[in-house]
């Protein structure tokens, strides 16, 4: 820029920058020099950051500074403070036999504690925040469970999973009779109403009862168990009582005989230390539903 | 402080001057008499009740705290002798908090600035740093002529200068000290203070308050009064016409003249004025005024000037008081020839004295009735309510029982609501069917899961209320709380 600072304005008796738009022309008024200096110190103060802490992006990975720093690495140095702070009380927690847990108070409070939070990052997604469940996702709160509700059998549930690929997995699955070709879609509709009577449900006007119980006999029992009372063995849930996993009514009932299910439950063993499903596996029985 | 300024040693803020007037130091000098005697009392009493109450021992039991008056943060509990309060029951400091606003107000209707001139804490310290200082350099005159000397110092003079600031931060100090024993077990942390094994915190707050009280008493004294507290703008607005404050009676006093001058006067038969104009009430003033001026913000109203006055009147023969607790309404009457008119029981007093015993029976009446024995229920959300198999309906409960007392306890929870309830409490094998039981230890809560179910055919409305009852199996105590069972 050239020096205009010959350029007088007459009012103000000021020089300008020579910059003039429709005969108005800009006073120089300079910066402050403590303003100007602090900002060039601000530059220098940068440039030290940028050798200090990790600052420029590289292709695969970026410029790490000479201290060192990383906001991961210090997160996991609080981690692990935080675990060795509760490393005494999960130690407890990891050596007491799982019957005795809940007979503890303080260890069930903080097995409650514990699988209250790992439940919420974890398993809230499907079973919901306070385990109520949804449409094909159990409610843990109720008294009816597939794989069977004691202690041991919520520990196996979580720790494999069922149907998870996990080589100690809870396999069985409702198999699709309509869309394999077992059943005929009127025997379906039949052996549909036939499972509501089971629980006591209302049934289709002029529905033939002798057929269905004739249909479930040579199709249902061997999972279901006689009467349809279920297996937990096999994860065949129980069709007298008041909870559906899917749907009581006669349409869901078909669009499961047709299709079959098979939910999977994730295997979280591997994932969460063992002390941690202990946690989760109490806290799901404490939740009320266990027996 | 009303005399007239010479117009050249006035400076104002717009100039070069300075932004302030410069500290007047004060010399109180000693006096004897009925005031004082009531102020050494009563400095005697607060300092003895603050400096040694945290070693007064209670007896609570085993394995709780034994000392009388102990706060105690990191478990959060208060102790006050027989009374133990929990953070929920911090009510009662609300309590004690109005008790005490009111108390200050009361006092003031009464005898205005009474809180001030007697009990305030800057003006028990002051005065107890002024002890000293008197003790240490002399009274007034000595002081006024020590400071005044501008010969090099002396070792004598060096050395009475030391004494004196050892002693000051001696007392704060102590004062400090005390501060913290109050929040531990007052002899441990004496000892880990003396072994330098105590925490940092404590530390801390004894540095904090040593130097608060080494200053405030030590150097910024009357200034406290006069600049940095509210209360002197607020206690003169609470004052009304009939408050007793320390009173100039110039009814009495005026006109002024020497002692000399007076009885000859007298000899002639003249009213002369009582007032000899010794400024002894000037020179024993903690805050440096001249009460004779009448009523002002920086008057403390410690009575000190009424002993002066009083010693002098006995001296020259005069009747006492000239200078005392009074008022301008009397004044005026007697200027008036009419009896002077006392009146304590007025329509502000009463309010103040009913709202103090209101409020103070409100607590006596809790802290006697208080249960210690507590019970808080939290209904789960999520779900609200669950259908099991058989198709009845459950509502499950998170259940917190305090035992505040000093010895554990044997409880039976029941909950009266829908017909045919069935109560289970997760992780507690009941003995009894329906009516769990279990033991909360001593001083401390516990959380239950507590699990309601009803049967189908009960076939509840949307939702009932729930009773709760917690009873104490062996002293029969009950603890009782509502919630709602609701249905899917």
């Amino acid at each position: 820029m050239t020096d205009h600072h010959g350029d007088i304005d007459s009012v103000t008796g000021k020089s300008t920058t020579g910059h003039e738009w429709d005969g108005i022309k800009e006073l120089n008024t300079p910066l402050p020099r403590w303003w100007v200096i602090s900002f060039y110190l601000t530059i220098i103060w940068s440039i030290g950051y940028w050798i200090v802490y990790p600052a420029w992006p590289l292709i695969s990975s970026n410029t790490t500074g000479l201290l060192g720093y990383s906001t991961r690495a210090s997160l996991a140095v609080e981690l692990a403070n935080l675990e060795t702070l509760r490393g005494e009380k999960m130690a407890a927690l990891a050596a007491a036999p799982l019957a005795d847990i809940e007979k503890n108070p303080a260890l069930l409070a903080l097995a409650r504690a514990k699988g209250r939070t790992v439940f919420g990052d974890n398993c809230a997604p499907c079973h919901g925040s306070g385990g109520a469940g949804a449409k094909g996702f159990p409610n843990l709160n109720d008294d009816d469970w597939l794989w069977g509700g004691t202690l041991e059998q919520i520990m196996q549930t979580i720790q494999f999973g069922a149907r998870s690929g996990h080589a100690k997995t809870h396999e069985g699955q409702m198999l699709a009779f309509g869309k394999d070709g077992v059943l005929k879609p009127d025997e379906i509709v039949t052996v549909a109403n036939y499972v509501r009577s089971l629980s006591g449900l209302s049934t289709r006007k002029g529905f033939d009862a002798a057929k269905g119980e004739k249909i479930f006999a040579e199709n249902c029992v061997a999972c279901h168990g006689d009467g349809g009372k279920g297996n937990p063995e096999m994860g065949a849930p129980n069709l007298t009582d008041k909870i559906w996993l899917y749907g009581s009514d006669e349409a869901t009932l078909i669009e499961t005989i047709s299709q079959g299910r098979a939910g999977v439950m994730p295997a979280w063993e591997g994932r969460l230390d063992p002390a941690t499903l202990k946690a989760m596996a109490v806290y799901v029985h404490s939740l009320g539903g266990g027996k | 402080m009303n005399k007239t300024v010479n117009p050249n040693e006035l400076t104002s803020d717009d100039d070069y001057g300075p932004l302030y007037a410069a500290r007047k130091k004060v010399y109180p000098q000693s006096v004897h008499g009925t005031f004082r005697r009531i102020k050494w009392g009563l400095m005697a009493f607060c300092l003895g009740v603050y400096y040694f109450l945290p070693f007064v021992r209670w007896n609570r039991g085993l394995g709780a705290p034994s000392q009388a008056v102990l706060i105690d943060l990191p478990n959060s509990r208060f102790y006050f002798f027989f009374i133990e309060l929990w953070p929920q029951e911090v009510y009662y400091f609300t309590g004690l908090l109005i008790v005490a606003a009111v108390a200050l107000f009361l006092m003031n209707s009464v005898g205005g600035r009474i809180w001030c001139g007697y009990l305030c804490p800057q003006t028990v310290w002051t005065d107890l740093f002024y002890a000293v200082e008197r003790l240490v350099e002399g009274d007034r005159r000595e002081r006024m002529k020590k400071d005044k000397s501008s010969d090099p110092m002396k070792l004598e003079r060096i050395s009475e200068i030391v004494l004196k600031h050892s002693i000051w931060l001696l007392i704060a100090w102590w004062t400090g000290g005390a501060w913290v024993l109050y929040f531990n077990d007052a002899p441990t942390p004496v000892k880990e203070l003396v072994t330098f094994q105590a925490p940092m915190i404590a530390y801390i707050w004894i540095a904090i308050l040593t130097a608060t009280t080494y200053v405030l008493a030590g150097f910024m004294r009357e200034q406290v009064c006069t600049y940095m507290c509210p209360w002197p703008r607020i206690q003169a607005a609470l004052t009304d016409e009939w408050a007793l404050n320390v009173t100039y009676r110039y009814d009495r006093g005026e006109k002024r003249t020497s002692v000399k001058k007076a009885a000859e006067l007298r000899a002639l038969g003249e009213h002369v004025g009582d007032c000899v104009d010794c400024y002894q009430c000037v020179a024993v003033c903690p805050t440096g005024i001249d009460i004779r001026n009448g009523p002002q913000l920086e008057c403390i109203q410690c009575g000190l000037c009424i002993d002066a006055c009083d010693n002098v009147m006995t001296k020259i023969g005069r009747p006492k008081r000239l200078i005392g607790y009074d008022n301008d309404i009397n004044i005026q009457r007697r200027q008036e020839g009419k009896a002077p008119v006392y009146r304590i029981v007025r329509p502000r007093t009463i309010v103040y004295s009913a709202i103090i015993a209101a409020v103070g029976g409100i607590m006596i009446y809790t802290l006697a009735t208080r249960s210690l024995l507590d019970v808080n229920v939290l209904h789960d959300r999520n779900p609200v309510a669950v259908r099991l198999s058989d198709g009845s309906i459950r509502n499950a409960y998170t259940v917190r029982l305090l035992n505040k007392s000093g010895y554990d306890r044997v409880v039976a929870i029941d909950a009266d609501g829908p017909a045919n309830l069935t109560t289970h409490v997760v992780g507690i094998d009941s003995v009894t069917p329906d009516r769990p039981m279990i033991v909360i230890p001593r001083d401390s809560t516990s959380e239950l899961r507590l699990l309601i179910t009803a049967p189908a055919e009960s076939n509840p409305e949307k939702s009932i209320p729930v009773r709760f009852h917690v009873t104490d199996i062996g002293l029969g105590e009950v603890a009782t709380t509502t919630d709602n069972f609701v249905a899917p």
